[in-house]
């Protein structure tokens, strides 16, 4: 293992990182492109962040507790599944999962459920499948999605049981 | 191919706008029906926003330098190049550093796998992409540090557990 890293030379790493960056002296210009960049891009999902908001807000006033709770029962790996279930078809910014995960977790949603719904929305694709398929094949997206899945509930497993261990 | 994702771009955009257009009306309903109801909600969602505007900040800042220091292009140059542990090592690092909407990403890939990248690297570096870190602020706010670290641990441990998986699957 050692071995393959030592034809990693400095040169070699400062080549790289000068390649990867394009952050040049005097390149003023690039510095403000970028944040208008990341200013356009994050306006473009504002509406869908707002709207979750606004949708947050409704649900706090009006939903009962109890429509919550007929969703996730209490029950460990039943809710555990319908999270990772939940995070599987939804799509959208990973703020908005959190923004979602944090409600639930007041809501009084185990942590379990809420952290496989947080996996399982940026790693399982169920909305982008048939992109995901039609240019890097069926049999990968598939088996891709599928394993992930499955990875969400075991990483959800152990990110909480280590927690629950420091604490 | 470009045309595709350009079509999808503007796609996602309109998808943007009817959701919100859904929840406004929602909101007109329930004006109707409530207008108590509907006060709290919009004062209980305000609350919510408030709090969120100064992260927010953080993320567009984050973002903003992550643009500023990273060419996608350039990242994709180093991924899938070698198949031995630097080779997994580059995609975890590319599929964290990544960024972008994960569709603009799928042509890349495609390409990089005709030039031999191997699917498992391309799991690993999709898998990596749940990692973002201009986001980690929003993360961190609501679920505490320390669960934020955790979490990203583990999610790196499981996309070479993916890898793994989807290198015995295609033998």
């Amino acid at each position: 293992m050692i071995s393959s890293f030592q034809d990693v030379s400095w040169r070699r790493l400062r080549k790289i990182v000068r390649d990867l960056s394009q952050a040049q002296k005097g390149n003023r210009e690039n510095l403000i492109n970028s944040f208008y960049k990341s200013f356009k891009s994050f306006g473009a999902s504002l509406p869908v962040l707002i709207g979750v908001v606004l949708l947050l807000g409704l649900f706090r006033v009006n939903v009962s507790p109890q429509i919550i709770s007929s969703i996730f029962s209490g029950e460990f790996f039943r809710d555990v599944i319908t999270g990772s279930l939940i995070g599987s078809i939804s799509a959208g910014s990973a703020i908005t999962s959190y923004i979602i995960g944090a409600e639930l977790l007041r809501e009084g949603v185990s942590l379990f459920a809420v952290t496989a719904f947080l996996v399982a929305w940026v790693t399982v694709g169920i909305i982008q499948f048939p992109a995901e398929a039609a240019i890097l094949g069926k049999k990968f997206a598939f088996r891709r999605n599928l394993v992930s899945f499955i990875l969400a509930i075991l990483v959800s497993l152990a990110t909480v049981a280590l927690m629950m261990m420091i604490r | 191919m470009k045309n595709k994702i350009e079509k999808q771009k503007g796609k996602r955009r309109w998808n943007n706008l009817y959701f919100l257009g859904l929840v406004i009306i929602l909101y007109l309903f329930l004006f109707f029906f409530s207008f108590e109801n509907a006060h709290k909600s919009l004062k209980a969602s305000g609350n919510i926003l408030i709090k969120l505007i100064p992260v927010f900040f953080l993320v567009i800042f984050l973002t903003g330098l992550l643009n500023y220091f990273l060419k996608p292009k350039a990242i994709s140059k180093y991924i899938g190049k070698d198949s031995g542990v630097r080779g997994w090592i580059l995609s975890v690092l590319a599929g964290i550093i990544s960024h972008g909407p994960i569709y603009a990403w799928y042509p890349l890939l495609k390409e990089l796998r005709k030039q031999g990248m191997r699917q498992s690297l391309v799991a690993v570096f999709l898998y990596n992409r749940a990692i973002k870190i201009p986001f980690l602020p929003v993360l961190i706010y609501y679920f505490g540090l320390a669960f934020a670290v955790i979490l990203l641990s583990f999610t790196i441990i499981a996309s070479l557990i993916e890898g793994k998986i989807i290198d015995m699957l295609e033998n």
